[in-house]
C-alpha cells in the first residue's frame, strides 16, 4: 500500500495503460502544455508526439477519431479537458460511439475511454456544469466516477479493459484528495458500488467527490450519535443499487446526495430506484442534496449557496431523522 | 485534371480534350492495364445495385421494407469507379445512401436484402436497416445517418492505418448537403494536419434533400473547400465510370503514398427522390429527364458495345443473372428469422454485458 494523490494514481493507471502499444492519448493541452490538471504531464516526453496526440480544439473531433480508432483496433484515450466541452461533442457520443455496437448488430465495438472533469471554483455559468445524468442516461455507454486514488486506478484499468464505450468521470477539486492505493496490478469491476462507511440509522447514497463530503458529514453527526452509513455507487451507468438498498433495509432511511442540478439529474434515478424496489422499508422520505438549479453564479457568496457544502448534507440527514 | 468552373460536361470534355492530346483515354488505358473481364465486371456490378436498389423500391411499396429507403439510382458510377481502386486492406464510409457502396465492395446481396427486411441474417443483424449496412469483414464500416459525422470515424480509422502502418487508405462517402458543418471542417482539418490516409468523396448530387446546392452552400465549388485546409482537391464527372476510377486512382495512391488526404469532388444525379417519400417539388420533371437521358449506367453500355469490348447479348445475359440473384435475395431474405429479444437487453447493446444488472429495473 502507497498513499498517494487522485492525480498520482490516475498517472500510474494511464502510463500502465500506455503498455499496450494499441493505445494512445488524444486531447486539447495534454502534451506541450503539461496537462491542464497535471495528470499526463511528463507523458509527451516519455511516449512521444505519436502516442501523445494535442489535438485541436475540436471535440467532436476527438471524440470522432478515437472512435474511429477504437473500432479498427486502437485503444485511445479520449481527453476532454472540461465535461462543460463534451457538449461539442455530444452527436459522436451519443450518436455514434454508444450506438455502433448495437446498431451493426454487434459485428464491431468502441473499446473508447473518455476521461472528463467535473469541478467548479468560481468560473461561473459554462465551466460548472455536471453532465453525468446526460450521459447516463444513454443505453451503450457505461459511465463511472470514482471517489478515491485506489479506485480511481482500479476503475481505469477496468475501462482500459472493456470493449465499450466508457465516459470515466473525475472531479477537478479531486486531483489532490489522497489514499491507500493498493501495489501492483488490480481491477476495480465497473458496475459494483461499495460501502464508504458503516452505520444503522441513515443511508446515504452518493458518488464521486459527494463521498468525502458525505463522510465528512457522517462524521460530524457520530459526535451526536447518529450512526450515518455511507454507500459509494462509483458507476452510474449501469447502477447497482445492490449495496444502497441492503443497506436502506438496516436503516430505513435515506438521503442522495449528488453534486448536479436536482430535476431530472441522477438523484433522482437513484431515489426512483429507493422507492420502487425499497418501499416497504421506508420510515421517512427520502431528501435529496444536490446543485441549486441555478447557472452558476461567479460570486463567491452566491456560488457558495449554490453548491453541495457539508452543512446542507448534515441538514438533510437531520431532516430525515427528524433531529435537529 | 481538376476545372475550376463550370458543369460536369465543361469538365468531362476538358478532360478529354487533354487526354486525347496523349491519343489515349481512361478507356485504352483502362483496357490496357484491366482487360475486356474487368471492364464487364464494373458493369456488372452497376447493374447489380440498379437492380438490387429497384427491386427495393418495389418491397418498400409491398411494405416488405420500412423506415427511410435512400436510393442511388442515377450515382452508381461514382460509387463502383472510386471503390475500384481499393485493395483489401483499405476502407469504406458511407451514408445512408449505402447500397450501392456496399455492393461495389463486394457485399453480397442476401444479408443486404435481409437487413432491408429486418432479418436476423441481415448484414447488421436487422438493428440497423437501409441506412446501416456493414461487413466489418471487408472493412465496409458502415453507413452512418447523421450527416456529416462519420467523417471524423474514418479520420480515426486512417489514424489506425498510419499507427499500426497497415498501409491502408480510407475512402468516405458524403453529399454535397455534408460539406456546410462543424464535423466535415474539422475532419478536413485533422486529416491534413495529421497526413491521414483518406479520401473524401463528396458526391455533388446538385441537391441536399430538397435544398438545391447554391441556396445551402456558398461556395458551389465543393472542391474547392479543401483550399483552407491546404488539401490537395479534385471536381471529376462522377458519371464517367472510368474516369472516376482513374481520378480516384490518383487520389488512393496519393493518400497511400503518405502525402496526405484528398477531397474529390465526384458530380453526379440522383434519379430517384431523396427518400422513398419524396414528393420533388424542388426540380422539374425536365431536369431529371435531361439527366436520366445521360444515364451513367447506359452510356456505359454502350461504350463497351460499340468499343466491341462485349456483344449486347452477352451483356443481356449478364441482366438475366442479375435479375435472378435478385430474385433470390428477396427469397433468402423472406424465408430468414427475425432477431431475438436478447437485442432488448444489456447483450444486444454491449459487448461486455454486465450481467447481473439489467438496464431496465421494471424489466426484471
Ligand atoms: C445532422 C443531420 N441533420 C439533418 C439530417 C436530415 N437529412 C438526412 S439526408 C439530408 C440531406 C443530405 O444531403 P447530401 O449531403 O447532399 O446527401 P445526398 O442525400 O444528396 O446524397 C438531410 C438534411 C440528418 N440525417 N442528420
Ligand atoms: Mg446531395
Amino acid at each position: 500500500m502507497a498513499i498517494l494523490t487522485v492525480r498520482e494514481a490516475l498517472q500510474q493507471a494511464l502510463h500502465e495503460a500506455m503498455q499496450d502499444e494499441r493505445v494512445f492519448i488524444i486531447g486539447e493541452d495534454i502534451g506541450h502544455y503539461g496537462s491542464t490538471y497535471g495528470v499526463t504531464a511528463g507523458f509527451l516526453e516519455k511516449y512521444g508526439p505519436e502516442r501523445i496526440r494535442d489535438a485541436p480544439i475540436a471535440e467532436a473531433g476527438i471524440l470522432g477519431l478515437a472512435t474511429g480508432a477504437a473500432m479498427a483496433g486502437m485503444r485511445p484515450i479520449a481527453e476532454i479537458m472540461s465535461v462543460n466541452f463534451s457538449l461539442l461533442a455530444f452527436d459522436i457520443i451519443i450518436n455514434h460511439a454508444a450506438k455502433i455496437y448495437s446498431m451493426f448488430g454487434g459485428k464491431f465495438s468502441v473499446p473508447l475511454v473518455m476521461r472528463t472533469t467535473n469541478g467548479w471554483t468560481q468560473l461561473s455559468a459554462t465551466h460548472s456544469q455536471s453532465f453525468d445524468a446526460m450521459f447516463a442516461y444513454i443505453p451503450g455507454l457505461k459511465v463511472v466516477a470514482p471517489a478515491t486514488p485506489a479506485d480511481m486506478k482500479g476503475m481505469f484499468r477496468a475501462a482500459m479493459a472493456d470493449p465499450d464505450p466508457v465516459i470515466f468521470i473525475e472531479h477537478t477539486l479531486m486531483y489532490g484528495v489522497k489514499g491507500e492505493v493498493p501495489d501492483g496490478d488490480y481491477i476495480v469491476p465497473i458496475g459494483k458500488s461499495v460501502l464508504a462507511r458503516e452505520g444503522r440509522h441513515l443511508t446515504v447514497v452518493t458518488y464521486s467527490r459527494m463521498v468525502h463530503l458525505s463522510l465528512q458529514a457522517a462524521e460530524l453527526l457520530a459526535q451526536e450519535g447518529i450512526e450515518v452509513e455511507v454507500v459509494d455507487l462509483r458507476t452510474l451507468r449501469p447502477l447497482d443499487m445492490s449495496v444502497a438498498l441492503e443497506s436502506f433495509k438496516k436503516t430505513n432511511h435515506a438521503v442522495v446526495v449528488t453534486e448536479d442540478w436536482q430535476s431530472y439529474g441522477t438523484s433522482a434515478e437513484i431515489a426512483t430506484r429507493l422507492y420502487e424496489a425499497g418501499f416497504d422499508y421506508l420510515d421517512a422520505p427520502i431528501q435529496r442534496v444536490n446543485f441549486r438549479e441555478v447557472p452558476m453564479p461567479y460570486a463567491k457568496n452566491l456560488e457558495q449557496q449554490v453548491v453541495v457544502t457539508t452543512e446542507r448534507i448534515v441538514a438533510a440527514i437531520k431532516k430525515v431523522l427528524n433531529r435537529s | 485534371m481538376q476545372k475550376q468552373r463550370g458543369s460536369t460536361k465543361a469538365v468531362t470534355s476538358a478532360t478529354q480534350s487533354v487526354r486525347s492530346s496523349m491519343t489515349s483515354t481512361p478507356f485504352t488505358r483502362a483496357l490496357e492495364h484491366l482487360g475486356a473481364d474487368q471492364l464487364v465486371e464494373y458493369y456488372r456490378q452497376m447493374m447489380l445495385i440498379r437492380r438490387f436498389e429497384e427491386k427495393c423500391q418495389e418491397m418498400y411499396t409491398r411494405s416488405k421494407i420500412g423506415g427511410f429507403l435512400h436510393l442511388y439510382v442515377g450515382e452508381e458510377a461514382t460509387g463502383v469507379g472510386a471503390i475500384s481502386n481499393l485493395q483489401p486492406q483499405d476502407h469504406v464510409f458511407t451514408h445512408y445512401r449505402d447500397h450501392g457502396h456496399a455492393i461495389a465492395r463486394g457485399l453480397d446481396i442476401n444479408p443486404l436484402m435481409a437487413e432491408l427486411f429486418g432479418k436476423d441474417t441481415g448484414c447488421s443483424r436487422g438493428m440497423g436497416g437501409s441506412m446501416h449496412f456493414a461487413d466489418v469483414t471487408k472493412n465496409f464500416w458502415g453507413g452512418y445517418a447523421i450527416v456529416g459525422s462519420h467523417l471524423l470515424l474514418a479520420d480515426g480509422v486512417a489514424l489506425q492505418c498510419k499507427m499500426q502502418k497497415t498501409n491502408g487508405v480510407v475512402m468516405v462517402f458524403f453529399g454535397d448537403g455534408a460539406t456546410n458543418g462543424g464535423e466535415f471542417y474539422e475532419s478536413l482539418n485533422f486529416a491534413q494536419l495529421w497526413k491521414l490516409p483518406v479520401v473524401f468523396v463528396c458526391e455533388n448530387n446538385l441537391f441536399a434533400m430538397g435544398t438545391p446546392l447554391e441556396v445551402h452552400s456558398s461556395v458551389t465549388e465543393i472542391h474547392r473547400k479543401a483550399n483552407a485546409f491546404d488539401m490537395k482537391s479534385m471536381r471529376i464527372d462522377g458519371n464517367d465510370l472510368l474516369g472516376v476510377r482513374e481520378q480516384v486512382g490518383e487520389a488512393v495512391e496519393h493518400a497511400r503514398s503518405g502525402k496526405g488526404p484528398v477531397l474529390v469532388e465526384a458530380m453526379t444525379y440522383r434519379f430517384r427522390g431523396h427518400s422513398a417519400q419524396d414528393t420533388q417539388k424542388y426540380r422539374t420533371k425536365e431536369d431529371v429527364e435531361k439527366h436520366r437521358s445521360a444515364d451513367p449506367l447506359e452510356a456505359y453500355r454502350k461504350l463497351l458495345i460499340d468499343e466491341e469490348i462485349c456483344p449486347a447479348s452477352r451483356l443481356d445475359a449478364i441482366d438475366v443473372q442479375i435479375d435472378a440473384e435478385v430474385d433470390a435475395s428477396v427469397e433468402f431474405a423472406d424465408n430468414s428469422p427475425v432477431p431475438g429479444n436478447e437485442w432488448l437487453t444489456d447483450a444486444g447493446i454491449y459487448a461486455a454485458p454486465l450481467e447481473t444488472l439489467t438496464v431496465d429495473p421494471t424489466l426484471v
